[in-house]
Parts: structure tokens; C-alpha cells; sequence
């Protein structure tokens, strides 16, 4: 039996010839990213719009009719949903993933491109079915992103019958959608890479994606588990989380079932879920980082076993979510344990990147400013996380707008600086152009200074004891009228904050037709997806031949070499040296 | 490949001469990313019911879990029935590795035998547990009266789909094969399949064993996780 290496099987391509197969129905890993970003994107703008009435509501109490408590739920689930599941870890990695691994392995493309086809046809088809719970009798579920029981599924919570239902359908295809992928990224990156592509030669972006997608293939099944039984639960009358229970005076037929159990599984997908979302982040900031620092990244063996570290821990600190649920009192102290731990991979992590910058040759571009800028934003959330993981202070926090400020410091504002860093650098070699500097610094500035004058005063906030999820607090004696006041304040930074992604989308759109010229390797990267030999990168990605690696992807400022970057095609005897220098052992 | 050995590399440094070709990087073949895909697959399904189970202990601990063994009028004091099902999965189970056996001798025709007896047993697997479920629902086991009837249909409805799923791709491959006329390349992939076929029969047995299990196995069981 004749075995045939995937990497040379160039006729099974199948370039694609019409309009149909090349841009819609396609099994390019490049198009297939663009149109999971795209809808991300899309569907991340329907759940910015939600945050915008959000504040609304709660900087402007009483003034728009159109907001009631209800709506006001709505819109705070289906933002929370929308933003952590079908905007980051779509955008990160079936957007990102899907461009980055087999150009950055140097494959020409996953080793299953029908299956990576139909996770983006899925992914839409869980967008489609999520929007639709809009326009569903009642509305989309009130329930809060995290859907606990018993009262998701109990008269009183808005969209408590077709809203929760259509969300957890919803949830359990994009599940579907995750793993078809899922499986393409982790067996592309065993199986497909380039010759001289060792693992430990691969770019931390690669690393970083990699283990965050083992973590979802395994932690992602934990929320198809609990969203089956609660469908159960709602349809069928089973009783696997619904206690027995009296609702609006009546007695229902549940008979005993334990909500704890549900937050236990929806806890152990949702903070896995966390890594799910900032390792591709760690990954991708690493990278630009070291690019536009001109240095090589520091630690990277310890940037890997951090990232591996992140991931096996991630496993175990889920109940840090549950000090207020009344799980039981000696779990705190594990789970505050394991918590100050997976701090420590963090830390080095965060030393790491500042240590790249030191004495690095530092270009203050675009995607460099959103990379320094998620480093502050970063580890502001991460030490509000220090405090929070403790079971002390977290009981009295919890419910406050601590957390939100928390959460959205390490969990919102930073993954969304690496996106945007993300795509500030590489729109060149997705598009071939490059994006307006001038308007891409304006979006910086905005969207980094806002999102510090939205959440450092919900810190503040949630030290008075402002409690969250309230549609209004109207006249409470221990919440000074101040905070009423600093409530203004954040939603006019939110509403601008919100407003200046319009220049981004300005810029994009502007740029895709208008944009200067980017030419080969506009970064003057060393890593392999600038090496392809068109910018964008055409069907197969590599031309005749794949490109052979030699050395790991940060050499940059290699002492004696002509130029600061050694790209990883380049063989040892062909690095061109600076006058006076030979080919040394440390090239 | 040693793990630690690999995570122990110090790339930044010049690799000795001809690392670049000796590697066996990108020369993978779709039969050897198949393999590393169905080994995620098999650990994905392991997590889903490993859940199921753990929850299934944890809720076997509040009051009004009756289990469906112990007593004589519980439906599966006697699981004749269900070893009958479980019979025919094993069957189903032989008859797939009798087919890789045939195809790796590339003796079509015994082969197609194997696939052949394997989809029938395993479609009369499925039929015989949807006959169980009538059987149940007749004595009055409905899938809401008791956690666990609802765990039973539960659990093995999602065996079930796991099982039809794997008839999908069974009979996506030996299409596939038999349009490309490749016949001879039919053993590889036919044995990836025989691999979920033994993994869910695996699987089926331990479901077995806890949903036959007394009372007694099933509080010592959750006392060992802790609930």
C-alpha cells in the first residue's frame, strides 16, 4: 500500500475555479478565516450595541423607555454570550487559527479542509440560530451569560421558553462547529508541518492557539453536557438540575435536582474558556511584540512551558467562579490555592514581554502601540484577579462591579488589544495593503485611554458595594449619589469608546481598496508566513515547492548579521553578515 | 516522540547538521493525521461521558434517586434484555475487525461481508434499544418520573448517536473508496473505524454496569468521588 505525504499531495488542491467554491462554499483555510472573522466581527458589533444601551440605562437611569428590567437582562446575556463565545473564541481561533497555523507551519493547508469547511457553515448556523432568538416570541434568554437554573428556565426570567432554548441549541452547534475545527488545528499542527519545522522552532502564536484548542476540545464538551440536561430539564420535565420547586405560588413537578451541579459543569468549560481566549492572545502578542521590538522574544522555552502550564492548570480552578454558591466551604481553599498558582506562569509570561522590550530596537507602529497597550490592560486585570481568587475578599466583591471591572480588564479590553494588534499586523498580508497609520494611532489612543476611564471607576464602584446585574438601584442608603454621577461618566467614555471602532471599520474598509501597497514582508518578520511567495498568499500558499525551515522564528538582531531579521527559510551559509563577520556558530 | 525531551529544546541555538531533513516533519500522511484526529475524537467522547457519569453519581446522592436495579420490581434486577443488546454490539464489533482482517488481505469480498454484518448488527443495536425503551416506557418508566430513568434514556440515547454518527463516516469511507476504485486502500481507514467501534462497545459496557449497578455499587462508587 503506497503511502502519500499529505505535504505533496498538491493535485488533491482542488483549486477552486468559480465564483461559488472560491468565496463561498470554500475549502481555502484563508477564506474560511475571513469569513469566520467576518461574522465574528459582525455578531461582536450586534453585542457592542447591546453594551451601549446597557450603559444607557444604568448612566441615565429612567430616561428611555424603550429599556425595561427585562430588556435590560436580555441585553446583558446575550451581550456576555456573544462576546465571550461567538466573537473571541470564533475570531481567535477559527479567524486567526484557521489563517495562521498552515501558513505559519508552512502546510498548504489543514489536513482536513471539507471538515474546516463545514465548521464555518455550523459556526454560521449558530450565529443564525442565536440572532434569531431576537425576534422569538418573548425574546432572547434574561438568564445572565452563565444560564444557571433553576431560574433560566422558570416563568419570570425574559425569554424563559423559546429564548433559552433556541440559546442552548445554539450553543451545543457551535460546540459541533468548535470541534470540527478544533480537530483540523491541533492534527494540522502534529501532522502537516514543514521540514526543519520543529515543534520547538514553532512561532509562540502557533503554541498558543495549539494548546487553546486541546483546552476547548476538552473543556467544551462540559458545556454540551450541561446544555443537554437543561434542555431536558425544560422540555422533557427531567429533574437533573431543577429542585423541587414553588414558582409564582405554584407547586412544579421537579423533584430534586441540584443548580450547583450545573454551575460545577458550566464552570469547568468556563474558565478553561478563559484560556481558551487569552493563550491565543498570549500567543499572537508574543509574536508582534518581538517583531516590532526587533529582538528576539525572551524565555521563549519558558513562554512555552507557560503556556502548557496555563493550560493543564486552567483545569483546575474552576470552582474560584462558586465561593458564593454554596458549594462546599473546603473546596475554597483548594480552588483559592490552585488559583494564586496558575499566577505564577502568568507572571513570567507578563516579565517575559516587558523584558522583550527592554533594550529592544522599539517601532512605535500601530500593532506595537495595541501590543504595549494590552500589557498595562493585562495586568491590571490580572492582579484585580490575585484579590479576587482569595475566598475573603471575593465573598464580599463578588456581586459588585468589582468583578465586571475585573473581568473586562483581563477577559475584554486585553484580548481585544491583541486583536486589534493582531490585525493591525497582519491586514498586510491578508489584504496586500497596508492600513492608515494616522487613523489607526486616533483608534489606539481612543479605545486605550476609554476603556481606562470605563473600568478603573467600576473598581470604585464595586469598593462601595454597587451591586451588578441590577436594571437600577433607585434609592439605596449606603450607595452615595456620587456613584450616580461616576456612572455618567463611564457611559459617556462607553459611548465613545463604542464610537471609535468606527474608525477601525472606516480604516479596514478604506484601506482594503486605498491602502498603500504592502509588498513582501512589510514588518520585515522573520517568521513564515511573510515568506510565501505572493502577498496575500494564493491557493496552496507555498507555489511549487514548501518552504524549508531552519531555525527557530526570532532572529532578530542577530550581532554580525547585515539586516536586524534572519528569516526561517534562511539556510546558515546564506545569512548575509555585515563587513568584516563570517557565518557564525549563533546564526 | 518524548515530550519533555522536545520541550527541553533550545532552538535558539545552531542545530546540529541535517536536523533540517532528518525530521519526519511534513512528511505526514493522511492516514497518520486520521489516526492522531480519531485519537482526539475517542478523548472528546471519553470527556462527554465521563460528565455524564460523574454527574450521574452526584445526582444518585439526593433523596429521591431510585435506582433501576435492586429490587424485583425494578426493570433491571434482570438485564437479560439488555445482555441481549449488548450481544449484538459485540457482534457488531467482530464482524468490523473480521472486515479489517479481510481487507489488510485485500479479500474484498470477505470485507465487505464484515462492513455488511457490522452495519446490520449495529442497526439492529439501535433498533433493540429503542424496543427497550417502549419496554420501559410500558411498565411505566418514563423519562421523567425519576432521575434515573432519565439518565438511562439519556445516556443511552447519546450512545446511540455516537453509534449512528460512526455509521455516517463507516459509510462515507467505504463509498469513497469504492468510487475511487482504490480498494486496496480501504484498511486503513476501515481500521480507524474498527477503533471507534471497540471504544464505544467499551463504552456501552461501563454504561451497562452503572445503570444494572444496586443501590449499594452506586453510593460506594459516588463515595469514592466524594458526593
Amino acid at each position: 500500500m503506497e503511502h502519500v505525504a499529505i505535504a505533496d499531495q498538491v493535485d488533491e488542491l482542488h483549486d477552486p475555479d468559480t465564483f461559488i467554491t472560491k468565496y463561498v462554499w470554500s475549502q481555502d483555510h484563508k477564506v474560511i478565516a475571513i469569513q469566520y472573522s467576518l461574522t465574528a466581527i459582525f455578531v461582536g458589533l450586534v453585542a457592542l450595541v447591546l453594551s451601549g444601551l446597557m450603559r444607557l440605562q444604568l448612566g441615565f437611569p429612567d430616561s428611555f423607555d424603550f429599556i425595561d428590567p427585562g430588556s435590560y437582562l436580555q441585553f446583558v446575556t446575550m451581550h456576555g454570550m456573544i462576546m465571550v463565545i461567538y466573537l473571541l473564541t470564533a475570531l481567535f481561533l477559527g479567524g486567526f487559527g484557521n489563517y495562521m497555523i498552515p501558513l505559519m507551519i508552512g502546510a498548504r493547508d489543514m489536513v482536513f479542509p471539507y471538515l474546516n469547511m463545514m465548521s464555518f457553515w455550523f459556526y454560521l448556523l449558530s450565529v443564525i440560530i442565536l440572532l434569531s432568538s431576537f425576534f422569538a416570541p418573548g425574546g432572547p434568554t434574561g438568564a445572565g451569560w452563565t444560564l444557571y437554573p433553576p431560574q433560566a428556565i422558570l416563568q419570570g426570567t425574559p425569554g424563559y421558553d423559546w429564548g433559552i432554548i433556541l440559546m442552548l441549541v445554539s450553543l451545543a452547534v457551535f460546540i459541533i462547529a468548535f470541534t470540527m475545527g478544533g480537530l483540523n488545528y491541533v492534527t494540522t499542527v502534529l501532522q502537516a508541518r514543514t521540514r526543519g519545522m520543529t515543534l520547538m522552532r514553532m512561532p509562540l502564536t502557533i503554541w498558543g492557539i495549539f494548546t487553546a484548542t486541546i483546552l476547548g476540545l476538552l473543556a467544551f464538551p462540559a458545556l454540551l453536557v450541561s446544555a443537554i440536561m437543561m434542555l431536558l430539564d425544560k422540555l422533557l420535565g427531567t429533574s437533573f438540575f431543577m429542585p423541587a420547586i414553588v414558582s409564582l405560588g405554584e407547586s412544579m413537578d421537579y423533584t430534586g435536582g441540584s443548580p450547583v451541579l450545573f454551575q460545577h459543569l458550566f464552570w469547568f468549560f468556563g474558565h478553561p474558556e478563559v484560556y481558551i481566549v487569552a493563550l491565543p492572545a498570549f500567543g499572537l502578542v508574543s509574536d508582534v511584540l518581538a517583531t516590532h521590538a526587533r529582538k528576539n522574544i525572551f524565555g521563549y522555552r519558558m513562554m512555552v512551558w507557560a503556556i502548557v502550564a496555563i493550560g493543564g492548570l486552567s483545569f483546575v480552578v474552576w470552582a474560584h467562579h462558586m465561593y458564593v454558591s454554596g458549594m462546599n466551604p473546603y473546596f475554597g481553599f483548594f480552588f483559592a490555592t490552585t488559583t494564586l498558582i496558575i499566577a505564577i506562569p502568568t507572571a513570567i509570561k507578563v516579565y517575559n514581554w516587558v523584558l522583550t522590550l527592554w533594550h529592544g530596537n522599539i517601532h512605535l507602529t500601530v500593532p506595537m502601540l495595541f501590543a504595549i497597550g494590552f500589557i498595562f490592560t493585562f495586568t491590571h486585570g490580572g492582579l484585580t484577579g490575585l484579590f479576587l481568587g482569595n475566598v475573603v475578599i471575593d465573598l464580599p466583591l463578588s456581586d459588585t462591579y468589582f468583578v465586571v471591572a475585573h473581568f473586562h480588564m483581563v477577559m475584554g479590553v486585553s484580548p481585544i488589544m491583541v486583536l486589534f494588534a493582531a490585525l493591525y499586523h497582519w491586514y498586510p498580508l491578508i489584504t496586500g495593503r497596508m492600513l492608515n497609520v494616522k487613523l489607526g494611532q486616533a483608534h489606539f489612543w481612543f479605545t486605550f485611554l476609554g476603556t481606562y476611564a470605563i473600568y478603573l471607576p467600576m473598581h470604585y464602584l464595586g469598593f462601595l458595594g454597587v451591586p451588578r446585574r441590577y436594571f437600577a438601584t433607585g434609592d439605596t442608603s449606603f450607595i452615595p449619589e456620587s456613584a450616580q454621577t461616576l456612572n455618567a461618566g463611564i457611559t459617556v467614555s462607553a459611548l465613545i469608546v463604542g464610537a471609535a471602532q468606527l474608525i477601525f471599520l472606516y480604516n479596514a474598509f478604506y484601506s482594503f481598496r486605498k491602502g498603500e501597497k504592502a509588498g513582501h514582508n512589510p514588518w520585515q518578520a522573520t517568521s513564515l508566513e511573510w515568506q510565501t511567495p505572493d502577498v496575500p498568499p494564493r491557493h496552496g500558499n507555498w507555489g511549487e515547492k514548501l518552504p524549508v525551515v531552519y531555525r527557530w522564528a526570532y532572529d532578530y538582531s542577530v550581532p554580525g548579521t547585515k539586516e536586524d531579521f534572519v528569516p526561517q527559510t534562511v539556510p546558515p551559509e546564506e545569512v548575509p553578515m555585515s563587513a568584516g563577520d563570517t557565518v557564525g556558530d549563533n546564526v | 516522540m518524548n515530550p519533555f525531551k522536545t520541550l527541553g529544546e533550545k532552538p535558539w541555538l545552531a542545530q546540529p547538521a541535517g536536523i533540517e531533513h532528518s525530521a519526519r516533519d511534513g512528511l505526514a500522511t493522511a492516514q497518520s493525521a486520521a489516526r492522531i484526529a480519531l485519537r482526539f475524537i475517542l478523548a472528546i467522547v471519553t470527556v462527554i461521558f465521563f460528565l455524564f457519569i460523574l454527574t450521574f453519581l452526584s445526582r444518585s446522592q439526593y433523596p429521591d434517586f431510585q435506582a433501576l436495579a435492586g429490587q424485583p420490581w425494578q426493570p433491571f434486577t434482570d438485564p437479560s434484555r439488555l445482555w441481549f443488546n449488548t450481544g449484538l454490539l459485540a457482534l457488531s464489533s467482530l464482524a468490523i475487525q473480521f472486515g479489517v482482517y479481510a481487507a489488510r488481505r485485500e479479500q474484498l469480498n470477505n470485507a465487505i461481508a464484515g462492513i455488511s454484518s457490522a452495519v446490520f448488527f449495529a442497526l439492529m443495536f439501535l433498533l433493540a434499544q429503542l424496543s427497550l425503551w417502549q419496554h420501559l416506557q410500558s411498565l411505566g418508566f418514563y423519562i421523567n418520573t425519576n432521575p434515573a430513568n432519565s439518565y438511562f434514556y439519556l445516556l443511552t440515547a447519546i450512545h446511540g448517536l455516537h453509534l449512528l454518527g460512526g455509521l455516517l463516516v463507516l459509510t462515507n469511507v467505504v463509498f469513497r473508496v469504492w468510487y475511487d476504485g482504490a480498494l486496496d486502500r480501504l484498511s486503513g481507514p476501515l481500521q480507524l473505524c474498527a477503533t471507534y467501534w471497540h471504544y464505544l462497545l467499551g463504552i456501552w459496557l461501563v454504561l451497562f454496569a452503572l445503570l444494572t449497578s444496586r443501590p449499594e455499587t452506586i453510593n460506594a462508587l459516588a463515595a469514592m468521588c466524594g458526593f
